[in-house]
């Protein structure tokens, strides 16, 4: 995006991190929110999303970085000194106060200059509070928005779920906010009721005109609703773009995943604008280096069905969903399933032919191809990483090196060393590492955080407990999320390089 | 139907239990014989002698007194340092509240001998002081206990939502927090009273020499044999009986009746 | 100008520091009285406190005594109140909580006053001074009743029906619907009222002075007999630290620390 006139950011996060008992929250992240717009915060649970939503709204003080709102420094104002209302997930609103005296709440409080005249012709400001009057006509204006008129005197408890939510956001609009914060206003509500709050929330924020920053993790609503979106991930930023931007071109494989429904392919690049993957090469518009390996990206919308002799691919049909505009279709391409949505429908078995246009093909960076960890050698053939102990071949540390039966590495050139408490790192490949869920039989454990499905395998993501170090791999197997496992790797898969050049042990 | 002659049979036999000395007082109270079981005629002549009994006006005044002071500053007390605890990171909420439990873990002579020690030691020993604080000892947990759990009912963003729409933490405390745990509060305060009136241990080491409640006066009246010779005492606690279980019947009864409202709605 | 900045957190201050001062300090106080002495007007540290309270058969036969006493009179706590718990807690009645008020109003009621009227109607009937330990009993089961019925109650009403249809379903007769399902899901009932009534039975003396006719002494009396009588303040916090070791292998053995906010003395019912 275009750099923008200092007028026109009304927010802006400068490498901000929250760190809550050593955990971080919310990692560097930087952004701005342009004066009027529609903003989402989008990203599965514990992603940051909603503390950063806190840290603008002033419930949470960052750990470090900035925060400005039209250029001023507010990152550590408190919440009742800034110009920004918020909406709760669970609306919070007084259970001891009837809806008058909950939307009144912050008129009530609030003081506004008065100039008056006094004899002697001279002007003097004075803070005075809002008389009853105006705060009544303003309640009313506010239930009027929100449509619930004559709702004045009701209690709190004998609203249903929805006309509480309006309840909330008008209590937080009277009071004329610059920044409306919404933290996931609508995951409490019924499906259908959702559906109309998105449009009624659209339409408020036309009407009203001032800046919504939106918190969720339904992706269909971040892209309905939003001007732009923020995608985020472990409390780092993932993409900010337009909804369109954010749809078509992912920028990773998370993005790709978490927005709409996608195949995600291994692909080699073959040549300039072609990639090869599913045993076939295609045109494609992103360029990367020749022979690198990367993920490729394909909408099942975006795959055209055609008879068998006409497809660049051909497949089994091994599915056939109904959903109500169009059939899921699923397909096996080689060992890949490819998921295809289509008007037409086909039958389980048949052999169909799949186009693929060259725009449609979004590849990207793979994020992981390796796992890299620094980890030291405990005693012979064992090394320490990730949290873990794993047997592993030494001697490839020196050619041509053996062990003695003392477990001393004895080098090409007959010298003998300790290898005790030496610095290593570790590489192991996507491929290598294996799971179990015998905690005893590998040599690290962990909880599953991530899984991604690539059309023939999933890519996983072990997180261990202690110093939440990451195992990276790929496995046909389907595990489930938050699977407690042990991590097995192979000695002959664990490479090792010394850190530095090691002093000889005489 | 065996059985529920049983049930009703047990349940009779316990209530006699219960009652029968309570109201073999209240009844005797209305006759001037200075022994129970002997009935010398309906009279309300001991009520008059109680209540012309100066020393024991005094006593009573005393006792009421100290509860309302004492129930008083432990509701204060312990509603400030229940939302403390609550809003505290656990390090600190752990050993509060564990501090906060050994009263009433604790057998009361023990907390009633802690206390005369300290005192002595800072030569306020047998004071009001003392004394206030001793029956704060008793009463103030129990007022955390019943604000806790009614912090943990409340949303807590309501806090939040009330800083959010200009209240300052003080604000916010006092117009949103404040009377969400009122109920708890009020419980906090009435069962401060009731124990600050049942109490007599922690009283008997930590009055003033020349101070007496309720409690401390008829255990010594018995203690010396000269309970028989005031049968004032016996209208006494005549009244306080009736008058506690019409207390405690009125509040109960009410307390439910909103409750049952609101459910049938 | 320093800005004092209000925080809730700081709420807890003022209990913290009351805490430390009139609970914590004076525990230790005890300690450290039980374990010196005073010779000459200085106070030493030694453990004659200690070796003279286990070697004194007449405070060891308090303390076995006491123990027996306490023993008893839970036992037929909740020999009376399991029963009654159970009948009020499964009955039908739509007001079930005014007849629980009938049972444990006692409880607010001043207890000596209490303990007096019991006295009164020992006296009338001609058991008081017959048999002291007999009565103490007796005052210690009136006076801590309700104590155990209110916990039973609470555990049994709360007990999903559901349970006792599946066992009956899966074909337990009565006998065994209540020995194997019903028994063991109110323990923390048993366990709980247990606590309530064990430790001030050894220990609230006024209930033993007044209907064993000043003629028992139990655990809590000794402790007041050395603070009031005897003026020796280092035996009686020897014997205040014993009665605490009591007291945490009770809570041992019962679990209480789990379960931290339980509701004592029934104040959710105001």
């Amino acid at each position: 995006m275009a750099e923008l006139k200092k007028s026109e950011k009304i927010i802006e996060i400068v490498n901000v991190s929250k760190i809550f008992d050593e955990t971080a929250a919310v990692e560097d992240v930087n952004l701005y929110v342009r004066k009027g717009e529609f903003i989402t915060f989008l990203g599965p649970s514990g992603c940051g999303k909603t503390t950063t939503l806190r840290m603008i709204a002033g419930f949470d003080i960052p750990t470090s970085g900035k925060i400005l709102l039209n250029g001023k420094d507010i990152t550590n104002l408190p919440p009742n000194k800034r110009p920004v209302n918020t909406v709760f997930q669970r609306y919070a609103l007084f259970p001891h106060f009837n809806i008058y005296d909950n939307i009144a709440f912050g008129l009530k409080l609030k003081k506004i200059p008065v100039t008056y005249v006094n004899d002697k012709g001279e002007t003097y400001t004075k803070l005075q509070k809002l008389t009853r009057k105006e705060i009544d006509e303003k309640v009313k204006n506010a239930l009027a928005v929100v449509d619930l008129e004559g709702f004045e005197k009701r209690s709190v408890s004998t609203l249903s779920g929805g006309q509480q939510q309006r309840v909330a956001i008008a209590r937080a609009i009277v009071n004329e906010p610059e920044i409306l914060l919404l933290d996931e206003p609508l995951g409490a509500l019924d499906l259908k009721m959702r559906k109309e709050m998105q449009i009624e929330l659209k339409e408020m924020h036309r009407k009203l005109g001032i800046t919504f920053i939106y918190v969720t993790h339904d992706q269909e609503e971040a892209l309905t609703m939003s001007d732009t979106i923020v995608v985020m991930k472990d409390g780092r930023i993932q993409q900010i773009g337009t909804p369109t931007e954010i749809y078509n071109e992912p920028a990773n494989a998370f993005v790709a995943d978490f927005i709409g429904d996608s195949n995600i392919l291994n692909g080699t690049m073959v040549d300039k604008f072609t990639v090869r993957f599913c045993n076939h090469n295609f045109q494609c518009v992103d360029d990367f280096e020749k022979n690198e390996k990367v993920d490729v990206v394909v909408r099942p919308e975006d795959i055209e069905m055609t008879d068998k002799e006409n497809g660049m691919l051909s497949g089994r049909v091994i599915s056939v969903v109904f959903k109500g505009v169009h059939y899921e279709i699923t397909a096996m391409v080689g060992r890949s399933e490819m998921v295809i949505q289509s008007t037409q429908s086909r039958a389980v078995g048949d052999i169909i032919g799949m186009n693929i246009a060259p725009d449609n093909i979004h590849i990207m960076k793979k994020e992981f191809t390796v796992n890299k960890y620094d980890g030291y050698i405990s005693k012979k053939n064992t090394v320490i990483f990730g949290d873990g102990k794993f047997d592993c071949d030494v001697t490839q540390l020196y050619p041509g090196s053996h062990l003695d039966e003392e477990g001393y590495l004895i080098t090409a050139d007959g010298e003998k060393i300790d290898l005790t408490d030496v610095d290593v790192t570790v590489e192991v490949g996507l491929q290598s590492i294996e799971i179990s869920d015998n905690a005893d039989e590998g040599g690290a454990q962990g909880h599953i955080v991530s899984l991604i499905y690539k059309g023939d395998h999933y890519q996983y993501i072990v997180r261990t407990e202690e110093n939440e170090e990451d195992y990276v791999f790929d496995s046909e197997d389907l595990w489930n999320e938050n699977d407690f496992v042990s991590v097995k790797i192979k000695p002959e898969n664990i490479r090792l390089q010394l850190k530095q050049e090691m002093k000889q042990n005489g | 139907m065996v059985k529920k002659i049983l049930s009703i049979t047990l349940c009779v036999l316990i209530l006699v239990f219960i009652y029968a000395p309570i109201l073999l007082l209240v009844v005797y109270s209305f006759t001037p014989s200075n022994v129970i079981g002997r009935w010398e005629g309906f009279s309300l002549a001991l009520y008059g002698q109680l209540f012309r009994n100066t020393e024991i006006m005094q006593i009573l005044f005393n006792t009421i007194w100290l509860a309302l002071a004492a129930a008083a500053l432990s509701t204060v007390l312990g509603t400030a340092g229940a939302i403390g605890i609550f809003y505290s990171r656990r390090k600190v909420a752990k050993p509060l509240q564990a501090a906060s439990q050994i009263p009433v873990i604790n057998a009361e002579i023990v907390t009633a001998i802690s206390l005369a020690l300290l005192f002595s030691a800072v030569l306020l020993y047998r004071t009001y002081f003392s004394l206030i604080i001793g029956h704060m000892v008793l009463c103030t947990p129990f007022v955390v206990l019943s604000v806790l759990p009614k912090l943990k009912q409340m949303d807590s963003n309501t806090y939040e939502a009330a800083l959010d729409l200009g209240a300052s933490p003080a604000q916010a405390l006092f117009k949103v927090v404040v009377p969400q745990i009122f109920s708890g509060i009020l419980s906090g305060f009435m069962l401060s009273i009731t124990l600050s009136l049942d109490d007599y241990i922690v009283t008997a080491f930590t009055k003033p020499p020349m101070f007496d409640t309720i409690s401390t006066y008829v255990y010594n009246a018995v203690k010396n044999g000269t309970n028989s010779s005031t049968p004032a005492l016996r209208a006494l606690s005549a009244l306080i009986f009736v008058v506690m279980i019409a207390i405690i019947l009125i509040i109960n009864l009410r307390a439910r009746k909103p409750a049952a409202k609101e459910t049938s709605k | 100008m320093v800005k004092i900045h209000f925080s809730r957190k700081q709420l807890c201050i003022p209990y913290g520091l009351f805490l430390a001062l009139f609970v914590v300090i004076p525990m230790l106080l005890i300690l450290f009285y039980a374990f010196t002495e005073t010779v000459d007007g200085t106070i030493r540290f030694s453990f004659a406190n200690f070796l003279n309270f286990f070697t004194s058969t007449a405070k060891l036969s308090t303390l076995l005594m006491s123990f027996t006493i306490a023993i008893i009179s839970t036992a037929i706590c909740l020999l009376i109140a399991y029963p009654l718990a159970y009948i009020l807690a499964r009955s039908k009645f739509k007001k079930k909580n005014v007849l629980l008020m009938l049972f444990i109003m006692p409880m607010w009621i001043n207890f000596v006053l209490r303990i007096t009227a019991l006295r009164e109607l020992l006296d009338l009937i001609g058991l008081l001074g017959t048999d002291n330990y007999l009565n103490t009993i007796i005052g210690m089961v009136y006076d801590f009743l309700p104590f155990m019925i209110l916990p039973l109650y609470t555990t049994l009403e709360k007990l999903d029906n559901s349970y006792l249809e599946a066992a009956a379903d899966l074909g337990g007769n009565k006998f065994t619907v209540f020995t194997r399902v019903t028994f063991p899901l109110s323990m923390p009932g048993v366990i709980s009222g247990i606590t309530m009534v064990f430790m001030p039975s050894m220990t609230n003396y006024v209930v033993s002075d007044t209907l064993g006719n000043f003629n028992i002494t139990i655990l809590g009396k000794l402790i007041d007999q050395y603070f009031t009588t005897y003026d020796n303040w280092h035996m009686g916090s020897m014997i205040s630290i014993i009665l605490l070791v009591i007291i945490f292998l009770t809570m041992l053995l019962t679990g209480r620390f789990k379960d931290e906010n339980r509701d004592a003395r029934g104040a959710n019912l105001w």
